[in-house]
């Protein structure tokens, strides 16, 4: 019997059983991400919100929803695809893996696969949780599916990489807790960076969360902070280093086989 | 019978130094039960790894039905289970959902008939949906042979499987390898119990110190390396062994009633005849003689404490 090129089983088999972990832990991947973004909403958007003036036309409680949407995307894809690749090296499973017919590219659409689902799933209950909120219009939905898509995968990568990388509890912790949440409370989640002096505005844009959320909230109410196609192109580029890294990793066996 | 996995001057030296392989070769006959013994630290789960493609070899090669376990791992590993010596199991999960990654993992179509059966052998269909963490440890040694078999591999690895198990689990794991064999299946074995491999195997491979000792047919290393033992019992006592029997390799036990003579199953003239001659001529009278042969575990001792009594030799 010939072997197939392309192993759709083992792709299969690790997507399902990454998703089905997340229904098996409903409440710690989907209701307390929601839960704690809708209290950014009431706190932010209806509470403080209505004291503030509109930025660029738009009410600060709608202005706020996609990088509130961004900050959710973000630290669940690196959450997802970090714990689901580091849990079998942790419990010893990954010989499984690493003895399986499988190559990266199989790998990588079961595990950021599973992991950018799940976090597309979330941005998408945190969307219809907010229009309880706030009201808000999307003026370009496919740019919009496109950014919400492009930036799970990306930081699902970037997840999946950080599993691969730490070899502790503290170290799978540490890039999300002391890198991407600043970098995304820094990257506009909640203001305009046109708001920021000169000096920091500059300095801001060598934050790469910037892009991603400009180019969101964009296709939302077609405000952006810098242009569309920079934040896509910087989106991609970043997708590109982490598909680079992981696949020297995989091929390397780079902190996984001896 | 043809050679299934060929490994050829496999060299594996770890980042701390450590050279845990050096230069093996060795060939595995299709069908065969082959039992690879070693003291701790010998290189067996870094040789087993480095097939299942676990860990990577510093140098050398390693072929599986004539095909590189590395160019062509997707021919390869779909061919091969692995029970690892550690008991790792995902233990949030059910045993079903761990069965069916496993089968999926190795590219086969679902078959649930088949997974039932499997769970079935190794009495687990009744804790098809229990938590793996609920279960005790010898069931989650059953869970781990059972995602080894979910693809039905022609090749399995055992490393340490009747480690820390009973004696009922450890009865019906090797009743299952033997239908196994019956079926065609390669079985590579490592364990510590050295009856078992005597019991089991048709092959057996002795590794010290990362090196290849010896790998011959059970039977005729028995026989080769199995030195006979003959126990003379005396009709009287005596304080030392008597001068005129000083000739023979015999030494005094058993409170001084007791001859002990060492001789080599393989030899034509075994002696026994000139010694019990001897005795007659010296008038030394016995009551019962009895013969036995040296088993595997006293010719593993002898072969991997060898190196380490020259080793120490050299060292003085």
């Amino acid at each position: 019997m010939s072997t197939p090129s392309f192993n759709h089983y083992a792709v299969r088999a690790i997507y399902r059983f990454e998703m089905h972990r997340m229904w098996r832990t409903l409440m710690q991947s989907i209701a307390s991400p929601v839960i704690s973004t809708s209290l950014y909403f009431v706190v932010f958007g209806s509470a403080i919100g209505s004291r503030m003036t509109q930025i660029d036309g738009v009410s600060y409680g709608a202005f706020i929803i996609p990088g509130l949407v961004m900050l959710a995307l973000l630290t669940e894809s690196i959450s997802n695809a970090s714990f689901g690749i580091f849990f079998p090296k942790y419990n010893g499973t990954i010989y499984e893996l690493l003895s399986a017919p499988v190559s990266t590219v199989e790998i990588l659409l079961g595990y950021v696969g599973a992991a950018a689902s799940k976090s597309i799933i979330l941005g998408v209950i945190i969307l219809l949780t907010a229009r309880l909120f706030v009201d808000y219009e999307i003026q370009h939905p496919v740019w919009m599916v496109l950014f919400l898509v492009l930036t799970a995968v990306t930081f699902s990568l970037l997840g999946f990489l950080i599993g691969v990388w730490a070899d502790g509890f503290e170290k799978l912790q540490i890039v999300p807790m002391l890198i991407v949440t600043p970098l995304t409370f820094l990257g506009g989640s909640f203001y305009s960076i046109s708001m920021l002096p000169p000096l920091w505005q500059n300095i801001t844009l060598a934050n790469p969360v910037v892009y991603l959320i400009s180019g969101f909230r964009w296709s939302f109410y077609g405000i952006a902070d810098v242009n569309v196609a920079v934040s896509m192109v910087m989106t991609l580029v970043f997708m590109l280093i982490c598909l680079g890294v992981i696949t020297w990793m995989l091929r390397t066996g780079y902190r996984l086989k001896n | 019978m043809s050679a299934i996995i060929r490994v050829d001057q496999l060299d594996k030296i770890y980042d701390s130094g450590f050279q845990a392989l050096k230069g093996v070769n060795l060939e595995i006959q299709r069908g065969e039960i082959f039992a690879l013994l070693g003291p701790n630290g010998a290189g067996k789960t870094t040789l087993i790894s480095i097939i299942c493609g676990i860990a990577n070899a510093s140098a050398g090669r390693v072929e599986i039905d004539g095909m590189d376990i590395q160019r062509q791992f997707r021919q390869v590993r779909g061919r091969v289970g692995l029970v690892p010596q550690e008991l790792s199991t995902d233990g949030f999960e059910s045993v079903w959902s761990t069965v069916k990654l496993s089968r999926g993992l190795f590219g086969k179509p679902a078959n649930p008939a088949y997974l039932e059966r499997v769970l079935g052998q190794l009495s687990l269909l009744e804790k098809r949906d229990e938590r793996i963490m609920a279960l005790s440890g010898g069931m989650k040694r059953r869970v781990m042979i059972a995602k080894a078999l979910s693809h039905e591999p022609d090749i399995l690895f055992l490393d340490e499987p009747t480690a820390g198990v009973d004696v009922e689990l450890r009865r019906d794991m090797w009743d299952m390898v033997r239908e196994l064999r019956e079926r065609g299946v390669t079985i590579i074995l490592t364990t510590h119990y050295i009856e078992e491999a005597e019991e089991m195997a048709d092959r057996i491979g002795i590794i010290n110190r990362g090196e290849i000792v010896l790998v011959d047919d059970k039977q005729s290393l028995m026989t080769k390396l199995g030195q006979k033992q003959l126990r003379v019992q005396l009709a009287q006592r005596f304080e030392q062994l008597p001068g005129e029997l000083s000739g023979f390799p015999l030494t005094l036990g058993e409170g001084g009633t007791e001859l002990v003579y060492h001789y080599d199953s393989g030899d034509e003239q075994s002696g026994i005849a000139e010694l019990l001659r001897r005795l007659d001529v010296l008038g030394i009278e016995y009551r019962d003689l009895h013969s036995s042969q040296r088993s595997l575990e006293e010719i593993f001792v002898s072969l991997v404490s060898a190196p380490r009594e020259a080793n120490a030799g050299e060292a003085q």
